[in-house]
């Protein structure tokens, strides 16, 4: 099942002109705050009607506006998550997971599927607790759980870890990518963190002023340099795959990605398990020959697909790696002393990695919500 | 001078509770039904509908009566309707608690209208996209998130209830065990020489139930905050 939005609206300042297409899987809708995203999802879920929308899920349309179609929030079946969790303070705990049930007359289907949220979610102690007793990291749980009982075809998050600090973000990441990996609903995931949307997202839109700059797949849209606008400045990075190989003794760990050997501060990963790697653009340098006597240990080949100036002094370089494509963020300056351009071989000298996701494994379960796992 | 209570005091209280209570009941509907629309809604003529509402508080009390009169009474064709379906109001005890209930309304409709502001929309959208209906949404979030709001208003409403005066006695006149309440009683024992002496016991009674009422609306508005607060 696959979601279809197309919305035009004009707010004083803004206006809104896009359509994208959400395949399953995880599609994280990015973009600088006001870019419009949360817009986006207030249509998807019916609680804004714009001048002009077009949403299908599926097989269902939500909205057609030049046909005097608009459905209402309620029959639309879209579990939101906002990014504060919205909790009913006056009910407790179980009673905020079961209200979508209830209201939907499913009530006896999610007491069944129950135990496996609150289990998939880790919530399974706070049932009798109520919200105003709980931490931001279980509010926000709790909320997606209510979302996923409500019986929806889709969840939509905005944000639904912007209010937390570093520390509630990490507990509740590894959720989001059982969730992904286990829920077998397709997710709208607005979000502006890049940590975020590479380690979950598998497609990605950018937005930029009301505008869609970019999308497709994750690991193409994120080494886009037409998405970098969407992006915070600094933000840019690609996301690659690769596969555990060795447990090295001084304790790195050697993985195989598309463009060669990479050598990580140890994880906790058997060999053979599969990463997403993200590597942020300032954390390439390019040298034109093979760098000798260098102190850094992850130098791979790579081929320049473009040059993309920015509008300061710094510019954006894509490179081809074998099949993988990523971005360095160097100056014009630079650019302009090496002689770089398209096409010329040149080696990547990666000073950083950081780990986007342990996603062990690569078999994505599809399966029916809640079904304990 | 404390002696139990006489059988005509015992009547004056009990159809005091009696009308206080109806007429809180009659208006707690409509009360609720108008601060909602006042606090959520923008239609044509809101000013207007304010302004309706807020009237009793205004008026003369006995304007109020007299226009209840000519509405309701025997010989306005309200009242003619009303008689007709068995449900005479004037010079009744539920003519008392109409004009109590008119004189409350303004009140409840205040406490009411602050209280549903201050329930977040938001919760009102989440509980809309989990598959609640406009009017599940004001079962489930709204009325149980402003009740300490709701009980306030509806404690005050029937304490003003219990104190209407001169729209009562307006509406349906000073009729012993029908439509003379405590201030009624009060009145009338004042008028009477050495009256004095029973005004006083129903002067303590008065003070007795207005302030029993004030002490279990702060205690029950205190337990449905802290429902609310959600710790």
């Amino acid at each position: 099942m696959s979601l279809s939005v197309e919305i035009a609206h004009r707010f004083p300042g803004l206006t809104l002109e896009l359509g994208f297409d959400a395949p399953e899987g995880v599609t994280a809708l990015i973009g600088r705050s006001g870019a419009g995203k949360t817009t986006v999802a207030n249509v998807v879920a019916g609680l804004m009607r714009p001048d002009r929308a077009r949403v299908r899920l599926g097989d269902v349309t939500l909205a057609d506006t030049t046909a005097g179609l608009w459905l209402s929030p309620q029959v639309r079946r879209i579990g939101y998550v906002f990014q504060e969790a919205r909790l009913f303070p006056h009910l407790s705990v179980r009673q905020n997971l079961l209200y979508g049930a209830r209201r939907r007359s499913r009530l006896a289907e999610a007491e069944g599927e129950l135990p496996g949220v609150t289990e998939l979610l880790g919530i399974g102690g706070l049932l009798t607790r109520r919200p105003g007793a709980l931490s931001g990291g279980e509010r926000q749980r709790v909320a997606i759980g209510r979302a996923l009982l409500s019986g929806p075809r889709m969840l939509l998050l905005d944000e639904p870890l912007a209010a937390l600090d570093p520390a509630r973000k990490a507990e509740i990441l590894p959720f989001l990518e059982r969730l992904r990996d286990h829920a077998g609903l397709p997710i709208l995931y607005v979000s502006h963190a890049m940590e975020e949307v590479a380690r979950l997202a598998t497609t990605v839109v950018a937005l930029d002023a009301g505008r869609v700059v970019a999308q497709g797949p994750a690991s193409a849209v994120l080494s886009d340099p037409a998405a970098v606008p969407a992006l915070d400045p600094g933000a840019a990075g690609a996301v690659i795959e690769a596969v555990v190989e060795a447990q090295d003794s001084d304790g790195l760990t050697r993985v195989a990605a598309a463009g060669g050997t990479l050598y990580l501060p140890q994880i906790a990963a058997e060999p053979g398990a599969r990463l997403r790697l993200r590597i942020e653009a300032q954390d390439v340098m390019i040298s034109r020959d093979r760098p000798e006597g260098l102190s850094a240990l992850n130098l791979i080949a790579a081929r320049i697909i473009s040059i993309h100036p920015g509008h300061g002094p710094g510019a954006l370089v894509r490179l081809k790696a074998g099949e993988a494509v990523i971005l360095s963020r160097i100056t014009q300056r630079s650019v302009a002393a090496l002689g770089l351009a398209e096409g010329q071989g040149v080696h990547a000298v990666i000073k950083s990695l950081a780990m986007a996701s342990d996603n062990v494994g690569t078999a994505r379960v599809m399966a029916g919500q809640g079904d304990g796992r | 001078m404390w002696v139990p209570l006489s059988p005509a005091e015992w009547e004056v209280l009990t159809l005091s509770l009696r009308v206080g209570l109806m007429a809180v009941a009659l208006t707690l509907p409509i009360a609720l039904f108008a601060a909602y629309a006042l606090a959520r809604w923008s239609f044509p003529g809101k000013a207007l509908v304010n302004g309706i509402v807020h009237l009793p508080l205004v008026l003369p009390p006995v304007v109020t009566g007299y226009l209840l009169l000519i509405t309701f009474g025997p010989q306005a064709p309200l009242g003619r309707v009303l008689e007709a379906v068995g449900l005479p109001i004037a010079f009744r005890w539920t003519g008392a608690a109409v004009a109590a209930g008119v004189m409350a309304l303004p009140l409840m409709v205040r406490a009411i209208r602050l209280s549903l502001e201050a329930v977040d929309p938001r919760l009102e959208q989440a509980a809309a996209t989990l598959g609640a209906s406009r009017a599940a949404v004001f079962v489930t979030v709204t009325l149980p998130m402003a009740l300490p709001g709701v009980i306030a208003g509806t404690i005050l409403g029937f304490a003003k209830a219990l104190g209407e005066f001169g729209a009562t006695i307006t509406f349906v006149s000073n009729i012993p065990g029908e439509t003379r309440t405590l201030p009624l009683a009060i009145y009338s024992f004042l008028q009477i020489p050495g009256g004095e002496g029973a005004a006083a016991r129903l002067v303590i009674f008065a003070v007795v139930l207005s302030m029993g009422a004030l002490l279990v609306s702060e205690w029950i508005a205190a337990r449905a905050a802290r429902r609310v607060a959600g710790a």
